[in-house]
């Protein structure tokens, strides 16, 4: 899948109007590897301004079907993007917030270098332009994270990188919004905050989201539908209807809970 | 070519210092000034992308590239020595990626492999001594013809950097990310590590296969300590790679000892004091 070029205007700072329309599409997908079925025939729709969070014991496939949405992966069936008008544009933006623990933590390299190197075509060794240091800010301040731009990014706490990451992944405004265990190894209370903050930006901004996580606690407050993964879709539907299906308890152990 | 190099020796002989009267000497500064830089400049990605063993294994497998030349009859082994190191890091990179074995694996049976044939076939007829200059290299064996191809690296690192450094960076910061804003950096990374293979490769004859890589890790380790962001780190890597080659010239002048490596002391020094600083300011 091409993307478009990263300096795009896709609908910078304003927000479209609230559609509901725009969808992505995910029908019969599935993902062997070495002849093995990890990901089996998943029709998954998501819907703009809407949270949906994928849930799943480990090695359920959760990053697989990320993978997919990315287009990083060969797959079978089909992923498609009807934007507002239904016509069918071949590149969505989509803003991606990877796992953090997959991030070098000793670089020398500044929140703005982030930026930099996804946004400026002047190599970040050169230092960053005035213009691109202008956009950083604008991404950093939807997070409430400007006051980071010039921190190195291995001396920000987990909460801090996930919102730098997260008003990275917004720079341009995507379709699409892909979180990938966001909140592992920050604290409750930096949990909390983020997902306000992300329930927050998509009403304002109106994009899909597609969150993978194991905070069902959490989750069951904020997403809008949830999905119970296990190499194929389980169950799925509002947080309250699947988090009292029997595979769902049984997979996360939520027999004492009420 | 000529008319600037004249005047490049005029320049330096003009200067007050004994070793500047030289001819060796001024041929010597003059590739100090492109390959101090070079390394310099390398060592960055090198040192970020923990490639370090990497370069290593492509400075050690010099040994086969001379041996090539030597049974192909050429009479400058550097081509030979070129060749085999594009071919290592593709076979290196190839293996990367099919997996399997992991990258310091790899590497580290490919390193093996190349330095005992090298050293097998060179040393046939015991004749190995006449090849140990590469071993310790000789910066004072420059020739204009040497330059004139530093100065065509210069250009295509300088290129190199321009076009593929911030989705290198961004690979490296993380690979996913990278891959989900469609900076893919698989032909980066080759394109980087083949031109780093042709300049450790170039650079070897006159620093030496011992002691090349400390020159490319030094500066960009020292670096490390004082930058707080990628030009920072760039800056300084090129600077103390400078200034550690100036110094390593003029004391091997006097102290008559092997130039590359004194060019690695130097820059050991240097990198110490950085660790003192950052040890101090953090508390």
């Amino acid at each position: 899948m091409e993307l478009p070029p990263d300096n795009a205007p896709a609908h910078h700072g304003v927000a479209p109007h609230r559609c509901g329309e725009c969808c992505t599409t995910m029908r019969g997908v599935g993902v062997r590897y070495n002849g093995k079925p990890v990901l089996q025939d998943v029709d998954l729709h998501l819907h703009c301004g809407e949270l949906t969070a994928v849930i799943g014991e480990n090695g359920a496939g959760k990053t697989t079907l990320v993978k997919c949405l990315l287009g990083e992966i060969p797959h079978d069936g089909e992923v498609h993007f009807l934007d507002a008008s239904h016509r069918r544009p071949d590149s969505p933006v989509i803003g991606y917030v990877p796992q953090h623990s997959s991030f070098d933590k000793d670089a020398p390299v500044s929140v703005l270098d982030l930026f930099a190197a996804s946004l400026a075509t002047r190599p970040a060794c050169l230092g960053v332009s005035p213009a691109v240091r202008e956009e950083a800010l604008t991404g950093l301040r939807r997070t409430g994270a400007e006051a980071l731009i010039d921190r190195r990014v291995g001396t920000l706490s987990g909460g801090e990188l996930q919102r730098v990451l997260l008003g990275l992944a917004l720079t341009p405004v995507p379709n699409i919004l892909v979180l990938d265990e966001p909140m592992s190894g920050v604290d409750h209370s930096g949990r909390e905050q983020f997902y306000e903050l992300l329930s927050k930006l998509r009403r304002e901004y109106d994009f899909a989201v597609l969150l993978v996580s194991h905070d069902l606690a959490t989750l069951a407050r904020f997403a809008d539908r949830m999905v119970f993964l296990d190499h194929r879709i389980v169950c799925e539907g509002a947080p309250s209807e699947v988090l009292r299906d029997p595979r769902v308890r049984e997979a996360f152990s939520l027999h004492s809970l009420t | 070519m000529t008319a600037p190099l004249s005047f490049w020796h005029d320049a330096v002989s003009a200067l007050p210092f004994e070793w500047a009267g030289y001819e060796f000497m001024r041929m010597a500064l003059l590739a100090v000034l492109f390959v101090s830089p070079l390394l310099g400049a390398l060592g960055t990605v090198v040192v970020a992308n923990r490639m370090a063993f990497f370069s290593e294994a492509i400075g050690h497998a010099a040994f086969t590239g001379i041996a090539l030349g030597v049974i192909l009859g050429l009479s400058n082994p550097l081509w030979s020595m070129i060749g085999f190191a594009l071919v290592l890091t593709f076979a290196i990179s190839w293996m990367r990626r099919r997996g399997g074995l992991s990258s310091d694996t790899a590497i580290g049976l490919v390193m093996a492999f190349t330095v005992s044939l090298g050293i097998v076939i060179l040393s046939r007829g015991g004749d190995f001594a006449s090849y140990t200059n590469f071993l310790i290299g000789d910066m004072l064996s420059v020739s204009p013809a040497d330059i004139a191809w530093l100065a065509v690296l210069a250009v295509a690192v300088a290129a190199m950097f321009f076009f593929f450094f911030n989705r290198l960076l961004l690979s490296i910061l993380s690979p996913a990310l990278a891959r989900s804003r469609a900076k893919h950096a698989g032909a980066a990374e080759l394109a980087f590590a083949c031109l780093l293979a042709v300049v450790v490769t170039c650079a070897l004859p006159w620093i030496g296969i011992l002691v090349i890589n400390a020159l490319l890790i030094l500066p960009a380790a020292a670096a490390r300590n004082l930058a707080r962001n990628t030009a920072e780190f760039f800056g300084w890597a090129i600077a103390i790679a400078l200034v550690a080659g100036l110094i390593g010239l003029v004391v091997s002048f006097y102290a008559s000892t092997a130039t590359g490596a004194t060019i690695v002391l130097a820059a050991m020094g240097i990198y110490l004091v950085t660790m003192l600083r950052r040890t101090f300011s953090t508390g």
